[in-house]
């Protein structure tokens, strides 16, 4: 038995110094050299810098809103909402954004609306919608910024990210893009 | 084709295309036959026998191997404790995280160094880098546990006369030199390249386009995801796990750790057919787990793409499926696939929030963790299924009238009571830890543990045993769960619901490799055949539904039916 706890030591402290160091450090070594340093993906705009993978509250009516969220797109924490499909607060909840979304949206019939724009996401950081909603969220961007529906349009068409090597996946915009482009129309 | 699901169905086959070569490599490894990587790793296996005091070559008989096993497991412990209760003054803690209350650090301490990885704690706020490297750590080693185990338990198929079992360190140490290691190593670079954090730096203060101050939490992201998954562990750097858009960056990210997670069950169970020499008995158990696993995956992927009916009458377009939970990047069709395929092989890691997935998508991902022999874990997943290999022989010993025979050795009473108590282990712990929930909830019920009412918030409590039991580690991850009672209870399952499938399976294997072998003859049970994988489908689903039909009555069906 002493035998199996000196060598339970040893090996322990070895793989310890083998995986935290020597595996992290190979990684972060070679990370160096991958887009910004390993820091994560950055984009610079007006001398302002965000991150590519992190989304952002909008709900000004002059940008493209994001989903709801359940920590408010304060990458601090990441949190769903964690409410089951029946519970009834939560449909309420539903009902609510949908009544919200209507008003800032009016002619959008509900069928028009997807489900992304009324549901918080997992990580309640999700950058992206999916391209139905950027879509439907065009006229009301038109109208607050007096530009023509059709040229909004364009741009969303534009920023469609499509499926991976065009096969795999689902479509889907990243808001983040969309609403720094806009700014710069 | 949609292109979502043509996603999901390319990284399926992917993965049992890979793990054929790559089960093949694992059982060269374990035969000590020359492999690829010998030069470099050979001499540092050389090396850390040398200090270790390890003869590598040594045969150990059952009991001896598993004292080695707890003992090292018993060290993990004691250090990872220490450390997760005195992270706020060891070093590598930029955002000056607090140390873990003794009770967190105990459920999180087991829960990493038992591969479940259930996680009490949010990793932004609640561990120093430190922290997460030495639960990166424990990813290693508790997989390498794992296999170390099923390859004694494929020592004793090998169909020689009181064969050794082996030696547990070189098992042990060459399964993460030779295996986790190196793949782990290629993951990480790729994820670092999609663009995946692997940075010491702290939390990063940013204002956003519209003018709210927020904060971004980084940190060694790569190395922690690719090991995550690799070795089936599934704990989460962030506590969005794999949902947050660091820790999965882009749909390619996301098809990879899909494949990593279902490289190792896979390539075990084709490693078991190169090792023993048995190609065609591990062909017939790769049939069954695969069934077991479409029977789970498909609806799951059809019910979440058809979106959460409650929602669809309000009018809304549902297209994109029941968006609750979960990430645009991945889809709906994506998150059903993980959802199932991290339960059965009890990763435990999550793409999309399983508190929010329909009430039959959570029946069957509890189903997939209450059979936990659908592949199963880093190889405990085999040894789950030699269980009920045992049981189906045994019964099908009784229906025919012989004794019944296992690769050339008896099995007799003895085996069989061992299985029939590890069977039951289960449904012991999970229906008991249930139970007992549901009372204090019933008698206090202003405790803030259920974030649901109703049945689903019944589903929240079972859902947490069963994870603890079957050491996955996913959750209804509403459940308020960072407190003494949920701690220490889970904490309790996780080591019973690791050790004892862990300690029963190698136990019969070392009570049948003494036995004297038996050639096959007219009158054997052939045990590679359609019928006796139909028969360990029948013990499978038969030993599942008596033992758990009336809990999930109780949870997901009545919630389904009341919708």
């Amino acid at each position: 038995m002493k035998t199996h706890i000196f060598s339970s030591i040893v090996l322990t402290f070895s793989f310890m110094l083998i995986t935290m160091g020597g595996y992290t450090g190979l990684v972060w070594g070679i990370g160096q050299l991958a887009p910004n340093q390993g820091k994560g993906i950055t984009i610079q705009q007006n001398g302002k810098s965000y991150y590519e993978n992190i989304g952002q509250t909008f709900s000004d009516d002059r940008y493209f809103w994001s989903r709801p969220s359940a920590v408010g797109y304060n990458a601090a924490g990441s949190a769903g909402s964690n409410k089951g499909p029946s519970n009834p607060d939560y449909l309420r909840q539903v009902q609510d954004r949908i009544d919200t979304f209507m008003v800032h949206h009016p002619g959008i019939s509900k069928a028009e609306i997807p489900a992304d724009l009324v549901t918080a996401s997992g990580s309640g950081l999700d950058p992206h919608i999916s391209p139905q909603a950027a879509y439907v969220q065009a006229g009301r961007i038109a109208r607050t910024r007096s530009i023509p529906e059709a040229e909004v349009q364009k741009l969303v068409s534009k920023h469609i990210e499509g499926p991976w090597l065009g096969l795999f996946g689902p479509s889907k915009v990243n808001v983040l893009e969309l609403n720094l482009a806009l700014d710069q129309q | 084709m949609n292109t979502e699901l043509l996603g999901v169905l390319a990284i399926f086959l992917l993965s049992v295309l890979l793990a054929i070569p790559l089960g093949r490599y694992v059982a060269r490894v374990y035969l000590g036959t020359p492999t690829l990587l010998d030069p470099v790793m050979g001499p540092l296996e050389k090396l850390l026998f040398q200090i270790s005091r390890i003869d590598a070559h040594r045969d150990m008989d059952w009991k001896e191997q598993l004292k080695a096993m707890l003992s090292i497991n018993l060290i993990w412990f004691l250090i990872t404790m220490a450390v997760l209760m005195n992270m706020s003054w060891l070093p590598l803690k930029p955002d000056g995280n607090p140390s873990m209350s003794a009770d967190l650090a105990f459920n999180t301490a087991i829960s990493f160094v038992v591969n479940c990885n259930l996680q009490h704690y949010s990793g932004e706020s609640g561990l120093s880098y430190l922290g997460q490297l030495m639960l990166m750590f424990l990813q290693f080693v508790s997989a390498a546990i794992g296999m170390a185990a099923a390859v004694i338990v494929f020592n004793s198929l090998r169909d020689q006369q009181s064969t050794g079992l082996g030696n547990f360190w070189n098992y042990f140490t060459k399964s993460i030199t030779r295996i986790l290691l190196p793949v782990s190593v290629l993951g990480a670079i790729i994820f670092t390249f999609q663009g995946m954090p692997v940075t010491l730096e702290g939390k990063d203060t940013m204002v956003s386009l519209q003018g709210d101050t927020v904060q971004v939490s980084r940190g060694p992201v790569a190395p922690f995801v690719a090991i995550k998954h690799l070795g089936t562990n599934g704990g989460g750097f962030f506590g969005a796990n794999s949902a947050h858009p660091l820790e999965n960056i882009n749909y390619l990210t996301n098809e990879l750790q899909l494949l990593l997670q279902f490289l190792i069950p896979l390539a075990m169970v084709f490693a078991m057919g190169y090792f023993v020499k048995k190609r065609k008995f591990a062909l017939m158990i790769f049939g069954v787990m695969t069934l077991g696993f479409l029977i789970l995956v498909i609806p799951n992927i059809y019910t979440e793409m058809q979106g959460n009916p409650a929602i669809s009458q309000m009018g809304i377009d549902q297209s994109l499926g029941a968006m609750e939970g979960k990430e645009v990047r991945n889809g709906a069709a994506s998150s059903g696939y993980w959802s199932i395929l991290t339960t059965v092989i009890s990763t435990g890691s999550v793409n999309a929030m399983h508190d929010s997935t329909m009430p039959l998508s959570g029946m069957n991902e509890l189903l997939a963790m209450m059979v936990n022999g659908f592949f199963g874990g880093c190889g405990v997943g085999i040894l789950n299924i030699y269980i009920y290999i045992i049981i189906a022989v045994f019964i099908s010993g009784l229906m025919v009238g012989r004794t019944p025979e296992f690769m050339g050795k008896k099995v007799e009473a003895r085996e069989v009571k061992i299985a029939m108590l590890t069977a039951l282990l289960s449904p012991l712990l999970i229906m008991g830890g249930t139970a007992l929930a549901a009372w204090m909830v019933v008698n206090n019920p202003d405790l803030p543990w259920l974030n649901n009412p109703s049945f689903h918030g019944f589903s929240e409590m079972l859902y947490e045993m069963t994870s603890a039991n079957a050491n996955n580690g996913s959750g209804f991850e509403g459940l308020g769960d960072n407190n003494p009672f949920w701690n220490i209870s889970t904490g309790i399952v996780l080591l019973f619901g690791r050790f004892i499938p862990i300690i029963g399976p190698v136990a019969i294997a070392g009570l049948l490799a003494g036995k004297k072998f038996i050639p096959e003859s007219a009158g054997t049970l052939k045990t590679d055949t359609l019928t006796f994988g139909a028969m360990i489908f029948s013990v499978i689903v038969i030993l599942t539904a008596l033992s758990y039909f009336p809990a999930l009555t109780l949870g997901p069906l009545a919630e389904y039916f009341t919708m």
